[in-house]
């Protein structure tokens, strides 16, 4: 057993997984309508391949991904697609998204499994694989998994040493990571052996918190009957030790710089149930469909689910029975979840927990009262900030302050808030600081934008001007040179030279011709619509050639 | 809805209740001090405490806050509680008004209120105190068993409302100079050190009485330290300061400077390094920061102890280290995960 490390800070909230582990995981029986997102994923959402009406098969494909980080989509179950639109969908917006509605026929006829042989494909194509599977990561980031086992820039192969599996599950309520572990055990170390082939990696360590011993025995168990030599760590419960880069500190003394990846420091990290579903993928066939979700809280039969992606959320909370008190849910975990903003909108592969509320397990906190800087926020927090300060600089608007006093390297974890005496809802303003930052940002390149276009205009117009003046004398010389060619006259040098000047202005022209066509045409007299959609063409091409250029920022598994 | 936004769980832990437990833990200190110098330290406890609550709902009523959940994080309580414990206790019921009033309206409510003061309040009183009325701000009372009278209650309590003594009973019949006073005096008629301490006002380790306070205010704050609700870093830096500084004088000259526990458990230096000096809105959040600044608070204690005009130097010391705070947070930033090894 290697070390482990620690890092600063950390919080013990009240836990409240064992209510959620006493039963088996249920699989929901199938519902009566699915509704399935195209952007499931981060980034951009995949484009629909079906149309209302098509009958589907379960798996098969109905969107394709598109662009850079971008991932598949399947049909969770065989059916019809009865409406391809939008759809409020479980984002804390609440704003519609586009998603195909499928009616099951409740044959679960699936599409022709076709498993694969990793060890004996190119690495490019398992990726591909990955990705056309809707592989990504179930930690709740939702990234695409094939761009984190990617060679790194600059690189030809992967030069990952350790990759960890993230099974620290850290934070209260949830617990379908723990069931998944305690349950398949096998499926998750093979998963773990498959993206270890993929990276090239030397080591695995299996990092669980040793609040789920039951996990860790199972996992332990499954690491000696597959005959890996992977370690299975049991670390201190201390929330937040499931963020990525907190985690790797533990397991491996290592900290990921500020700015940079964990695969900088030659580190890669998965969830277990994203280890899982890349078992499923490459063994069974079988792309994306459906994931373990905890529901618990306010609800007489706290338990885990195997659900059907697109499964309406009020479907699976029926099945848990809300208690009468019950006045919303959460979903993720309490530290860093959202409320739902309704219970109309589908399950997707970022959900991972509901906790229905009620005014006993979440009472109101205590009113508001200045902070009196006493440094509790400081001692928990995980990544060394000083949060008194980013809170005094963001609620002075100071944003050049938050910045310097590193506020893009705050996680969001919720332990500074937590341990408030003054229960000042910290986290807040630093999600208002950043989210001000941001959009200035992106004010301040479109203002730059702006300024380029219209000075390249200004260029333009003053390059037009001067060459129809060109132009003009040009053709004024050339007619005081034919006057003489008409009265029968030889050609003499000013012929030779009002040649030359035609090739000049011949060159000139078909320059232009050439800028002409190199400009965007026709962009005067456009709609709004039309507009907004070049913007956000524009956007997303800039988005694109941003992502190919730089590596991307894998969030934390 | 009582949250929308993550976290949505806090630690029962409120700025009221951590108040209280400071509050909780003075009382080892203020039973030392009723059983050595007799109940009217009580008395002006419950004036400070009134005349604190009183001023603070006024001026949370100028400020226009809302005045109950103010006066329920008990801060305010806190500030009278600290300066009663700074002032002689058998002082006229004005003083302890006039100081109490001064901490909240001025350095508390003057500042921005609770979470602004850029200086301890309470010493700031002190301050104000000692400079305006420094004849009342010495008469302080003989310890039990020591005085040439002993009041009663009843009598304490006339003279600090009314001013009148018994008949026959002189105001130095039953006060003395403290300890630390004493020692300053006699140290500047060139009497050798042992020859002072011999005096009946000195105990075991210091003043007859006053050390047991000290004891009192020890365990308080250790208490603190186990409730996690001070950290080790203030009185431990303060404490060390002081003794190796009282350490360094008295190896050298033993005839002229007393050990460093005399320092310890004379004046303030107790309440200080755990009540005062850790003030969390007047001191650095920091930890090398609050290292930083109770070392030069007790540098500074020593060196007006040993070498200033005034018997105790904690009050000063504490608010020219409050002005020095801003600056040694921004130099003692911590560095950052993943910044560890490069600049910050």
């Amino acid at each position: 057993m290697s070390a482990l490390f620690k890092f600063h800070g950390g919080v013990h909230p009240p836990t409240h997984k064992t209510e959620s582990t006493a039963t088996p995981i249920t699989r929901l029986p199938l519902p009566a309508r699915l509704v399935v997102p195209f952007r499931q994923h981060a980034g951009d959402a995949a484009i629909p391949i079906v149309k209302p009406g098509d009958h589907v098969l379960k798996g098969q494909l109905i969107g394709e991904p598109q662009g850079f980080v971008s991932s598949a989509v399947h049909a969770p179950t065989s059916g019809v697609i009865e409406f391809i639109g939008p759809h409020p969908v479980a984002h804390p917006s609440g704003l519609p998204d586009i998603c195909a509605v499928l009616i099951p026929d409740g044959k679960e006829s699936w599409i022709e499994k076709v498993s694969v042989d990793y060890r004996n494909t190119p690495i490019a194509g398992l990726r591909e694989h990955l990705r056309m599977a809707g592989i990504v990561g179930l930690g709740g980031a939702v990234f695409p998994s094939d761009i984190k086992l990617r060679p790194l820039r600059g690189h030809s192969i992967q030069n990952i040493e350790v990759l960890i599996l993230n099974g620290a599950e850290c934070e209260p309520y949830i617990t379908c990571d723990d069931m998944l572990m305690r349950e398949r055990a096998a499926e998750v170390v093979r998963g773990g052996e498959i993206l270890r082939f993929m990276l090239g990696a030397g080591k695995v360590l299996i990092g669980i918190e040793d609040n789920k011993p039951e996990a860790i025995a199972a996992m332990r168990a499954a690491v000696q009957a597959e005959g890996l030599p992977f370690e299975v760590a049991e670390i201190p419960t201390l929330y937040p030790s499931g963020s990525a880069k907190q985690l790797i500190r533990v397991l491996t003394g290592r900290e990921v710089p500020s700015g940079e990846l964990p695969t900088d420091i030659g580190v890669q990290s998965f969830n277990v149930a994203t280890a899982y579903s890349v078992a499923r993928c490459f063994e069974q066939g079988e792309p994306m469909l459906s994931r373990i979700v905890t529901v618990t809280g306010n609800v007489t039969q706290p338990r885990n689910y195997e659900v059907l992606l697109g499964t309406p959320i009020a479907d699976l909370l029926a099945h848990s029975e809300p208690k009468t008190d019950t006045r919303g849910y959460l979903m993720g975990g309490p530290m860093m979840g959202t409320p739902l903003p309704s219970t109309d909108v589908p399950l997707v592969k970022a959900s991972n927990c509901f906790i229905a509320m009620s005014d006993a397990l979440f009472p109101a906190p205590p009113a508001t009262l200045p902070c009196i800087r006493c440094g509790r926020c400081a001692d928990a927090c995980p990544a060394d900030l000083q949060p008194m300060d980013l809170y005094w600089f963001a609620r002075a608007k100071d944003f050049g302050k938050t910045q310097s006093y590193h506020l893009f390297d705050c996680i969001e974890c919720g332990a500074c808030a937590y341990v408030c005496p003054s229960h000042i809802p910290l986290v807040q303003y630093y999600r208002f600081a950043k989210s001000e930052i941001r959009a200035r940002e992106q004010d301040k390149l479109s203002a730059d934008r702006a300024r380029e276009r219209h000075e390249y205009r200004e260029f333009r117009m003053e390059r037009e001007k001067r060459e129809k003046e060109e132009k003009l004398r040009a053709k004024e010389r050339a007619a005081q040179a034919t006057k003489p060619a008409a009265t029968g006259e030889v050609p003499t040098a000013s012929d030779a030279a009002a040649e030359a000047q035609r090739k000049i202005q011949d060159a000139l022209a078909q320059a232009k011709a050439q800028a002409a066509e190199a400009q965007p045409r026709n962009t005067e007299n456009l709609t709004p619509e039309q507009l907004a959609e070049i913007a956000e063409i524009e956007a997303r091409r800039a988005r694109i050639r941003e992502l190919a250029k730089s590596d991307v920022e894998a969030p934390k598994e | 809805m009582a949250a929308f936004f993550s976290p949505f769980l806090s630690k029962p832990d409120t700025v009221s209740r951590i108040m209280l437990q400071v509050l909780l833990a003075l009382l080892p200190g203020i039973a030392m001090y009723v059983w050595y110098f007799g109940p009217a330290i009580l008395v002006s406890i419950s004036l400070a405490s009134i005349t604190a609550l009183g001023t603070e709902a006024l001026m949370l009523k100028l400020r226009d806050r809302p005045v109950a959940p103010f006066l329920k994080d008990h801060s305010a309580l806190l500030t009278g509680w600290l300066l009663a414990l700074s002032i002689p206790p058998l002082a006229p019921w004005w003083l302890v008004v006039v100081g109490t009033a001064f901490c909240i309206v001025v350095a508390k409510h003057l500042y921005g209120g609770l979470g602004n003061n850029l200086f301890n309040p309470a010493m700031v009183g002190f301050a104000v105190l000692i400079i305006s009325f420094p004849a009342q701000m010495t008469q302080w009372i003989s310890p039990h068993g020591l005085g040439q009278i002993e009041l009663t209650f009843a009598d304490q309590l006339r003279y600090m409302f009314l001013g009148i003594l018994p008949p026959n009973v002189t105001l130095d019949a039953i006060t003395m100079a403290t300890p630390l006073d004493t020692l300053k005096t006699h140290l500047h008629l060139d009497e050798p050190i042992r020859q002072i301490l011999d005096m009946p006002i000195y105990g075991r380790l210091a003043g007859q009485g006053s050390e047991m306070v000290s004891w009192g205010f020890l365990a308080g704050g250790l208490y603190l330290m186990a409730r996690r609700i001070i950290s080790w870093h203030i009185p431990l830096a303060y404490l060390g300061t002081i003794f190796a500084m009282a350490g360094i004088f008295h190896l050298a000259d033993p005839a002229h400077y007393v050990t460093p526990l005399f320092h310890w458990f004379s004046g303030a230096a107790m309440l200080g390094a755990f009540f005062i000096l850790t003030d969390p809105v007047s001191s650095p959040t920091t930890h090398h920061g609050k290292l930083i600044f109770a070392a030069g608070a007790g540098l500074i204690t020593y060196l007006i102890r040993a070498f200033g005009g005034f018997p105790d130097g904690t009050a000063f010391a504490t608010l020219l280290m409050n002005i020095c705070v801003p600056l040694i947070v921004l130099y003692t930033q911590p560095k950052i995960f993943g910044r560890k090894g490069r600049k910050p």
